[in-house]
């Protein structure tokens, strides 16, 4: 069918060039905490932090601003990572026994806000090394690595295995010095009779360098056994027979002494003197948290200091029964002990002292402790060891995520108010000042204007985010749970556990101590935050959540404890019938609560019945609230505080949605039932499967055929919507705009909503003092007139596919301004001249009134998930702007249309389509960019804009050339390092698409099917389309295919009738 | 004028009796039964015996059941005169006035879908409008097997109309994989299936899908590649006008095609009758056009897909907009189209019955699986009529 439109019209060259300009699809940034961190690495020299996961990605972290991003071909858990002190290189060890060496080196010059920069860096992988074992699984054990050294000389590492030897490789070339492997056999031989017992000694648990005599290693074997190596002459100088399983050890910095943990959640120190070959007691041996059984010390650290008593760090060693269960790392220094107690597991920690060799002392100044969940770092100068805020990597799932909202272009005195709140909530916290890793240069210009990402959480609370840069740092934190009565009564409001003084821990044994912010325990799950909308110009701010409740809320810059105006809005109107059997509404306080200076809540408004609220609309120049459940949606003043609509959605069918969400019994015995029958099901075509006959190999493999199709029995039904599917009535938008519903000649203000149904309800208001319309002319000055709303219009879209947005598009097509754009002057006023046009976009097409159709579904086997109206600059042109449809669907693509034309101009592959959460959670900004969250606590930031992009530019300086060898070098792409733990395939085509986007967006044709109606990315009638020779031949060949396959079908019809299954 | 006098009614074979009616006037006169002549010929002799020589006519005729069918080509005209016993009764009307009944509201169109011989008893309802039947547009189309001349022998592209009916589509798809004829021998490849069919359903109703058979195209667009759940969507989104391309499991019986040539050239085309309105522009499948050599004449490559048909589909698809309020206007659209003044409020329209077509299309199926040549034939005569009229 697009084929003679491609004959005809062929493509615009101009065309796609302005769309070269104008588009571009990157994955930018992850922002956020690395989902499932499994290893943490710390170069001293750089100071740069990096992090890897469990599917294979490293993160390099230095100063604000400053990250790199790698990601391993193999999607297997990083499970040790090694810096090359100074070098910008560093080893990982991953899951399946392979080193992969990591070099930083530069990429190419970028353009990064007008101006080239030079010098950026990226990581990337150079070399990756497995190291030999015979084949079969045993061997494979045998040299599995559990350990790794860098000697300090930087050439040479050092490998231990799970059998017990230890191998050595040349740096940087990852090549095996044969000659000077330790096999286990060696040290035996040297061992006392009585200690050998004939067993073997253990995988190698620990490796370590001598601090002051380079060459010396420290080997700990998990029998007990530490040997103190001598790897020039190759010879045991001194033997520590350890009795104790043995889990890490440290050196002290002057080389006489080291300590080794334990599995019995002890550590001893040991004495290196010379002249005693075997040393059989430490000089002393503490089991901290005895005298009960105890859990491991995994890991311990020992830092002096110039007081002359050393810290002690260490992970675990809790008392087994009691605090088996805590996540703890202990800091000890003479009297001074703490136990931090975490919310997440420890993976590891380091902490940051001095490493010149001329210094006396460590002198450490903090630790880093990487949890699974987060990153905590206490301040070791400091007494009582306080922690320091994090400026990246902040844990944004401290409670879940369960909504996001993105405000871009943020008024500098907005921003600067909610800065000032979030410094009062943040109270006595030092600034980022000392911030112990500042590696790196971030060349990244500053951001041309501020952007807010908003998060609404599990728990009741939105966080404001700025997320103007790279770094994504928390600004202010609101909690709604103040609001209302909950089983812990939020009296005062909630600060960082941290913060707390442990007054009342102080008698308690071990002295814990609650570190971090990670809770994912709510205390109410019907304080979740579903829906968040902010006026940037009023700061008005509407949070609603997963009881009903819609919380209107004014910025203030003083404590105030003013009443909360109440009201109850029953959305089922005259319904009858229908009981509500989920959860009860949420219990308003009625003392008046303290509000601390920021966001503070002026109105509460209660949906009846309490369902969770599916959308909400702000306008706030005409003071009025839209809110909409699965039940109705209701239309509220928050200025005369009154309820001016309410309307029910339902339809009279639905009965699921009266009864919410907890009785859903018999779709579940529905279920059980079907899967019992499918079981019996296979059960008796099990049976009878025939006895083998071979007669023919037809049959056979008919038979295996059928076998294979009986496996997976899954089928769709093919059904239109009907009115009465479940759930129905959910309002899935709403949204206010001055335009013309009543007639031609007069705008007014109006508000649309839409249902799951494919309904759309179209309201006329009428606002006092607001607007041209009719309102005016009665008089704007009569004060106590209520707003009115009036039916104007109803429409069934006939496909009953859920109505994701609506928008008011001007007589030029362009989106009508948000509030109080227009009326002062901040946006180009919307053209009024002209008639306007409704944009009505559904699960399965989009719609611009009744002009254009792009029917997205019936086309590609997609369904819209997400749509947004986006202003796309051009890198070209200055001033020069488009508006676009940006539409993301359940396939995880993004398809970009012209609006109001709706023509297919560009397609992206985005998400991936089974990555449900990721497709639910995309927010869209105004200027091309967007977010999804790629795992619980990491969002992906992403640019649809050939302009507007923010992504890390950052420099090291290193003493060695940045240039990679040649081979490598070719491969510095021009986009950055894309890594994302989560979704490794999906990164590769990322890249894939964004090197060749310019092929593809110049012969669209090539690179979708030739049917698909996209492919003719952007066909204007206008266009001559003169056929060039390229054209003609890729006409031709298509048809020769065409003509190909139907031959290859009917020969295949032919002669396979034999083989069809009847 | 002599050739209207009345002739005794001999109700001998040869000839047919006429009576025909326009406006309140009735002129009798009578045809060859075996050479009727053509259409603009019968055309022309209709203008003739009413005096109306300028004036542009809608011809219908009662058929055996009373219903009221279209003459407006040689096959309708020929199968009216064949079936006329004893007497053919023809109703003619001024085009304009019928375009101005069948107007383009959609809803009242719906109404009238259900054909009913009104005209035949006039004096029984005077209040209906009424119901005239003309063009082939501006009938219901039903379920039906579309594009035999242009698709390979193997494959069936089936049409099914659910419009206005209670039936569901009633089926389902699942998953499979079909073995293709490759050089390299047998090759396995994943493909959409039909897997279970619901009584009663309009799938099973029809008889045009069954079980196992391999779904190739839904409207156009072809499977290869798309996730299950993905054409789901589509058939789905494209319910009201499903257009499936399928490899019957079964491939007995698959329609034959005629010799080509000789009986093809009037017939091969289903949409032959609707030519002169549909314009030059014609939608076709690409993927398939290679095989339209096979058909008779390389303007039928392309059919089936009338522009106006398509307009009309839209036209079906088309949303329901309910101004409240008397005085209110739509603003974003053009209110003639789509205002719906006399409904206060929104109804589901989907209660409207059709009771009688179904009927039909199920005893014209049975009567045509009797015998595979026969069956053939009436897959032919089925396809002629395509979208046109009834089975």
């Amino acid at each position: 069918m697009m084929k003679f439109r491609f004959r005809r019209q062929g493509t615009d060259p101009q065309r796609e060039k302005i769309k070269q300009e104008l588009f571009a699809f990157n994955k930018t940034v992850e922002h956020g905490f690395p989902h499932q961190p499994s290893a943490l690495a710390f170069d001293p020299k750089l100071e740069l932090m990096a992090i890897g996961t469990k599917s294979g990605a490293i993160k390099v972290y230095g100063s604000p601003g400053v990250e790199f991003t790698g990601l391993h071909a193999d999607t297997t858990a990083v499970t040790q990572i090694h810096f090359l002190p100074g070098q910008g290189r560093l080893l990982s060890l991953l899951d399946d026994n392979t080193l992969h060496l990591w070099e930083l080196v530069a990429g190419a010059p970028r353009d990064a806000g007008g101006a080239k920069r030079e010098g950026v860096v990226c990581l990337e992988e150079v070399d990756c090394y497995s190291l030999p074992g015979r084949p079969g699984i045993e061997s494979c054990s045998a040299t599995r690595v559990t350990v790794l050294l860098l000697m300090r000389s930087g050439d040479l590492l050092c490998v231990g295995t799970e059998g017990g030897g230890v191998y050595f490789l040349e740096l940087p070339r990852l090549s095996l010095k044969e000659s000077q492997t330790l096999l286990q056999d060696q040290i035996i031989q040297s061992l006392p009779d009585d200690y050998r017992c004939g067993k073997s000694l253990g995988p190698v648990e620990s490796l370590q360098e001598h601090p002051q005599r380079p060459g010396k290693l420290l080997i700990g074997y998990s029998r007990g056994l530490v040997v103190l190596w001598e790897s020039t002459s190759r010879r045991v100088e001194q033997l520590f027979l350890g009795k104790q399983q043995l889990e890490s050890l440290v050196w002290e910095r002057s080389g006489n002494l080291f300590v080794s943990s334990h599995n019995d959640g002890g550590y001893s120190v040991w004495a290196v003197t010379t002249g005693n070959n075997v040393i059989h007691q430490p000089v002393s041996s503490t089991i901290p948290y005895g005298p009960f059984p105890c859990k491991a010390i995994n890991k311990i650290l020992w830092r002096t200091t110039q007081t002359g008593s050393p810290v002690v760090l260490y992970s675990g060693g809790m008392p087994r029964a009691s605090y088996g269960d805590r996540h703890c790392l202990t800091i000890q220094q003479d009297k001074e002990h703490v136990t931090l107690d975490f919310t997440s597991r420890v993976i590891d920690f380091f902490t940051v002292h001095g490493v010149e060799q001329d210094e006396e002392f460590d002198e450490p100044s903090a630790v880093v402790v990487l949890l699974e969940e987060e990153l905590v770092v206490m301040d070791l100068r400091t007494p009582g060891w306080p922690s320091l805020p994090t400026p990246y990597l902040a844990p944004l799932h401290s409670s879940a995520i369960t909504c996001s909202f993105h405000v871009s272009g943020v008024p500098p005195k907005l921003w600067e108010r909610l800065a000032n709140a979030g410094r009062a909530q943040q109270g006595r916290q030092p600034a980022h000042g000392s911030w112990p890793i500042c590696g790196g240069k971030n060349l990244a210009p500053p951001p041309k204007n501020q952007e807010l990402l908003l998060t609404g959480h599990e728990d009741g609370t939105v966080r404001f985010w700025d997320a103007s840069g790279v770094a994504l740092t928390p600004l202010y934190k609101l909690s709604t749970a103040n609001v209302f009565h909950t089983d812990c009564d939020p009296s005062d409001d909630p600060q960082d556990p941290s913060d707390d003084p442990d007054m009342q821990q102080e008698e308690e044994w071990p002295p814990f101590r609650k570190v971090g912010c990670f809770d994912p325990y709510s205390d109410d799950p019907r304080l979740a935050i579903q829906k968040i909308s902010l006026c940037k110009y009023s700061n008005k701010l509407v949070v609603a959540g997963t009881a009903g409740q819609v919380i209107v809320l004014g910025l203030s810059d003083e404590r105030s404890a003013h009443p909360v105006d109440v009201s109850v809005v029953d959305l089922l109107q005259d319904r009858e019938g229908f009981t509500w059997k989920g959860h009860d509404r949420l219990e308003p306080r009625l003392k008046p609560a303290s509000f601390p200076p920021g966001f503070q809540p002026l109105v509460l408004v209660q949906c009846v019945p309490p369902a969770s609220v599916t959308a909400v609309a702000l306008h706030a120049e005409w003071n009025l609230i839209s809110f909409g459940t699965s039940h109705g949606f209701g239309l509220f003043d928050y200025h005369r505080r009154n309820a001016v609509l309410a309307r029910c959605t339902l339809h009279p069918n639905d009965s699921l949605a009266m009864e919410g969400p907890l009785s859903r019994v018999k779709s579940l015995k529905k279920s059980l039932r079907q899967s019992f029958r499918r079981i019996r099901k296979s059960r008796v075509s099990g049976k009878k499967r025939p006895v083998a006959t071979p007669t023919s190999k037809v049959q056979e493999a008919n038979a295996a055929l059928a076998e294979q199709e009986d496996v997976a029995p899954i089928q769709r039904r093919i059904e239109p919507r009907s009115a009465d599917d479940s759930l129905s009535g959910v309002v899935r938008c709403l949204c206010f705009a001055d335009t013309f519903l009543r007639d031609g000649t007069h705008h007014g203000a109006t508000l649309w909503a839409g249902t799951n149904s494919g309904s759309v309800y179209a309201y006329a208001l009428e606002v006092p003092g607001v607007g041209s319309g009719r309102a005016c002319e009665r008089g704007a000055g009569e004060g106590g007139v209520c707003v009115e709303a009036v039916l104007g219009k109803e429409i069934q879209l006939m496909h009953r596919a859920p109505v994701v947005s609506i928008c008011v598009l001007d007589g030029r097509g362009k989106p009508l301004p948000d509030p109080y754009e227009a009326s002062q002057d901040l946006a180009i006023a919307p053209d009024m001249a002209n008639a306007h046009s409704v944009l009505i976009a559904s699960e399965e097409q989009l719609k611009v009134s009744a002009k254009t159709k792009f029917k997205l579904t019936a086309h590609e086997g997609c369904r819209v998930r997400r749509v947004a109206l986006v202003a796309f600059g051009s890198v070209a042109q200055e001033d020069y702007c488009e508006h676009t449809l940006v539409c993301l669907t359940n396939l995880g693509d993004m398809h970009l249309f012209s609006i109001p034309g709706l023509r297919p101009q560009v397609r992206y592959d985005c998400i991936r389509k089974e990555d449900i959460s990721g497709i639910a959670s995309c927010v869209f900004t105004k200027n091309g960019q967007g977010f999804y969250l790629i795992s619980p606590s990491e969002y992906e930031r992403f640019s649809l804009s050939a302009k507007t992009l923010t992504e890390p530019l950052c420099s090291v300086q290193l003493d060695r050339p940045l240039h990679a060898t040649p081979a490598s070098d070719s491969t510095a792409t021009t986009t950055p390092p894309q890594a994302n733990g989560t979704h490794k395939n999906h990164v590769g085509q990322a890249e894939g698409r964004s090197e060749e986007s310019p092929s593809a967006l110049s012969s669209p044709i090539l690179d979708t099917p030739l049917d698909s109606p996209l492919s003719c990315a952007d066909l204007t009638l206008d266009s001559t389309g003169e056929i060039t020779v390229e054209d003609v031949r890729d006409f031709l060949t298509t048809v020769d295919e065409a003509e190909n396959n139907l031959k290859n079908i009917k020969e295949e019809e032919g002669r396979s009738t034999g083989i069809l299954i009847n | 004028m002599n050739k209207t006098h009345r002739v005794p009614s001999n109700r001998s074979l040869s000839t047919v009796e006429v009576k025909s009616k326009f406006g309140a006037e009735f002129r009798r006169f009578s045809l060859e039964r075996s050479k009727p002549g053509r259409f603009d010929e019968f055309y022309g002799l209709l203008q003739h015996v009413h005096h109306i020589p300028n004036v542009e006519l809608l011809v219908g005729y009662a058929d055996v059941h009373g219903d009221l069918l279209p003459i407006n080509n040689d096959d309708n005209y020929h199968k009216a005169i064949s079936t006329a016993s004893p007497l053919l009764r023809l109703f003619l009307q001024r085009k304009e006035e019928a375009d101005y009944t069948f107007g383009t509201n959609s809803l009242t169109r719906k109404k009238n879908t259900v054909l009913s011989a009104v005209l035949l008893r006039p004096d029984a309802t005077r209040k209906k409008p009424p119901v005239i039947i003309s063009l082939p547009r501006d009938f219901r189309p039903v379920s039906s097997i579309i594009d035999v001349d242009i698709l390979p022998e193997t494959h069936r592209r089936v049409r099914l109309y659910k419009h206005g009916q209670e039936k569901p589509l009633g089926f389902y798809i699942r998953d499979g994989s079909s073995v293709r004829v490759t050089p390299q021998g047998l090759e396995k490849v994943p493909g959409i299936f039909i897997s279970r069919m619901v009584p009663g359903g309009l799938a099973e109703s029809t008889g045009l899908l069954a079980v196992n058979d391999e779904v190739l195209e839904v409207n156009g667009i072809e499977v290869v590649g798309k996730s299950l759940d993905q054409v789901t969507d589509m058939m789905i989104a494209n319910s009201h006008n499903l257009i499936i391309t399928v490899k019957p499991a079964n491939q007995r019986n698959n329609v034959v095609r005629g010799g080509g040539g000789g009986g093809g050239g009037g017939t091969a085309s289903g949409s032959s009758g609707r030519s002169s309105d549909s314009g030059a522009s014609y939608y076709g499948y690409s993927s398939h056009g290679g095989v339209g050599a096979a058909a008779p004449a390389p303007s039928h490559i392309i059919q089936n897909f009338p522009v106006g048909e398509l307009e009309s589909e839209e036209e079906d698809d088309e949303d329901l907009v309910i101004e409240v309020g008397g005085e209110a206007e739509s603003a974003g659209r053009d209110p003639a189209d789509y205002g719906m003044p006399s409904l206060p409020r929104y109804e589901p329209h989907l209660n409207l019955r059709t009771p009688s077509a179904l009927s039909v299309n199920g005893a014209a199926l049975a009567s045509g699986s009797s015998g595979p040549p026969n069956r053939a034939a009436e897959m032919r005569s089925l396809e002629e009529d395509g979208t046109v009229i009834t089975l």
